[in-house]
């Protein structure tokens, strides 16, 4: 009997994220070009930064209330009044977490009973159907194509859905793939969720970053305030994702559910992130929409670049990357990322990281400097060349 | 336009072709723009900033206040243009304040740009006089951190 074989056998049958099998691999090369990063290249905001530093001064080092520093719970209920029209008692409705991935942790394990099913869209984050599994529930994955922009369709959820189905979980503008969802058909899926008593996690952590259009707010489409948990954060607008800061909104009961979890297993947020998240919403704002136009005119130079290129491509309308099909080349996801590290050293990760409708596709991420998406753009050509 | 601008503020390096890709424009539509916009002055020149330390060029640079009396129906401008017309002069501004003009001049050397403060700026007429700072240590320069400290310090790949 080994160490391993006295592990959980949930723990032991959770498969290791894709992106960090295909990490250690890039780990040990010199000289990579990434679009591996799931992150913005852009450092925090100087100003958000500076005011982390002055609430250490100020001697801001202690535990805050369980659900996180009042002040920003207000900012952030303000937020979803002002940009939305939505709105949450910033004392009973919204839990700071850390990250987006602790706060959906929380809800699954808040709300699922095991054998609980819970619908995906995928391709999705990596961390969706492993949170469900962890929490005793069953992912039931469903997969979006590339002719429909990745878009998940009430069809396909109808097709799926069984008496066991708990939840919908959903992130749009989405990673990998960059699909964002248009305001009716999200309502069509407000419907479906309705329809079957269905509780709605809607991870809107790329929400800000949307190039076409507007980004539609889940929980303001009618009557899903409440049935909805809506999970968002400061990591990809504001540029903060080693500060580790999120939130969640809902009705009082999941928020309180959530947080009892969270005070045992958690207590509270880092102080100094929070400190530092109150003054990106204060004063966020202009810096934000700066990054947002840099990222549209990044995203435009991919998606030109790959179609040059010859790679089928569905424009991204949000987050900061672009999921082209790799299928004309031969290759899977896997030996395509893999080749292309080998001999030209551009880092991407393999579609199928995000699940198995993943497969055929590979994601690159913009959130580089143009000097480097360029110099990528050259790499990749000379590789696909030898197989298109 | 906008946003061209924006896009050539940081980078006058990008090709037409990038930039039009960039904003979704012809490139047509852009090199025209561009034309015009240097034509009309409102691009006003493409320019280098160089670390002249690194490559072992010393040079000496001093902010001099000046003090002078406006003339009758040109107020600073004409003492301005006689002090901006030197090439030694690299900015000038007029100032509110206990001063009136603020000169960036610079030289190969603390002699040089004491002699050029001495013979050329305080005889010029009307100016009452000037009181200059020597630069010690340049951090930022036309808005770029020289010695930029902020590596990429994300993983190589990430979720």
């Amino acid at each position: 009997m080994t160490w391993a074989d006295r592990l959980s056998p949930q723990v032991r049958s959770l498969p290791p994220s894709g992106i960090r099998r295909f990490f250690d691999i890039v780990a040990e090369m010199k000289g990579v070009v990434s679009l591996g990063v799931g992150e913005p290249d852009f450092v925090t905001p100087w100003h958000i930064r500076e005011s982390c530093v002055y609430g250490l001064q100020q001697g801001y080092t202690a535990y805050t209330s369980n659900y996180g520093l009042l002040e920003l719970r207000h900012e952030i209920t303000k937020l979803f009044e002002r940009q939305y029209g939505v709105s949450y008692d910033h004392r009973r409705e919204a839990l700071v977490t850390v990250g987006v991935s602790e706060a959906l942790d929380l809800a699954m394990r808040a709300i699922l009973t095991p054998g609980d099913e819970v619908l995906i869209p995928e391709p999705c984050y990596v961390s969706y159907t492993a949170c469900v599994s962890l929490a005793g529930g069953v992912p039931v994955t469903v997969p979006t194509l590339m002719e429909n922009e990745f878009r998940v369709t009430v069809e396909q959820l109808e097709a799926l859905v069984t008496p066991r189905t708990k939840a919908l979980l959903i992130g749009y503008p989405n990673n990998p793939t960059g699909a964002i969802m248009p305001k009716e058909e999200l309502a069509s899926i407000a419907d479906f969720a309705k329809k079957h008593d269905l509780i709605v996690i809607s991870d809107e952590i790329y929400g800000d970053l949307t190039y076409s259009g507007t980004h539609t707010c889940f929980s303001s489409l009618p009557d899903m305030r409440d049935r909805t948990i809506l999970l968002n954060g400061f990591s990809k607008a504001y540029a903060m994702t080693g500060w580790r800061i999120g939130y969640a909104l809902s009705n009082p009961d999941f928020i309180a559910a959530m947080n009892k979890i969270h005070q045992y297993t958690m207590l509270c947020a880092p102080v100094t992130a929070q400190i530092a998240a109150i003054e990106a919403l204060k004063n966020g704002q202009c810096a934000k929409e700066q990054m947002l136009r840099e990222y549209n005119r990044r995203r435009r130079l991919m998606v030109d670049g790959l179609k040059k290129i010859g790679l089928s491509c569905f424009e991204p309308k949000g987050a900061f990357y672009i999921f082209p099909s790799i299928k004309e080349t031969g290759l899977t996801s896997l030996e395509f990322a893999e080749e292309l590290l080998k001999k030209e050293k551009v880092a991407i990760v393999p579609g199928d990281a995000f699940g198995t409708s993943g497969e055929g596709f590979v994601r690159c991420s913009y959130a580089s400097s143009t000097a480097n998406l360029t110099e990528a753009l050259t790499r990749i050509e000379r590789f696909v060349k030898n197989y298109l | 336009m906008l946003e061209l601008l924006e896009l050539l503020e940081k980078d006058p390096t990008l090709t037409v072709d990038q930039m039009a890709t960039m904003l979704a424009k012809p490139k047509e539509e852009i090199a025209r723009e561009i034309k015009r916009l240097e034509s009309e002055k409102i691009i006003v020149k493409f320019q280098t900033v160089v670390d002249w330390e690194k490559v072992g060029i010393d040079r000496v640079s001093a902010i001099i206040e000046v003090k002078i009396t406006p003339q009758r129906e040109v107020g600073f401008d004409a003492i301005a243009e006689r002090i901006y017309r030197f090439p030694e002069v690299r900015n000038l501004y007029l100032m509110s304040g206990a001063f009136d003009l603020m000169v960036m001049v610079e030289g190969k050397n603390l002699k040089e740009v004491s002699r050029f403060v001495s013979t050329k700026l305080s005889t010029i007429e009307g100016v009452l006089s000037t009181t200059t700072h020597f630069m010690l240590k340049m951090y930022k320069e036309a808005g770029v951190i020289l010695d930029d400290k902020e590596d990429d310090r994300r993983l190589v790949v990430s979720p």
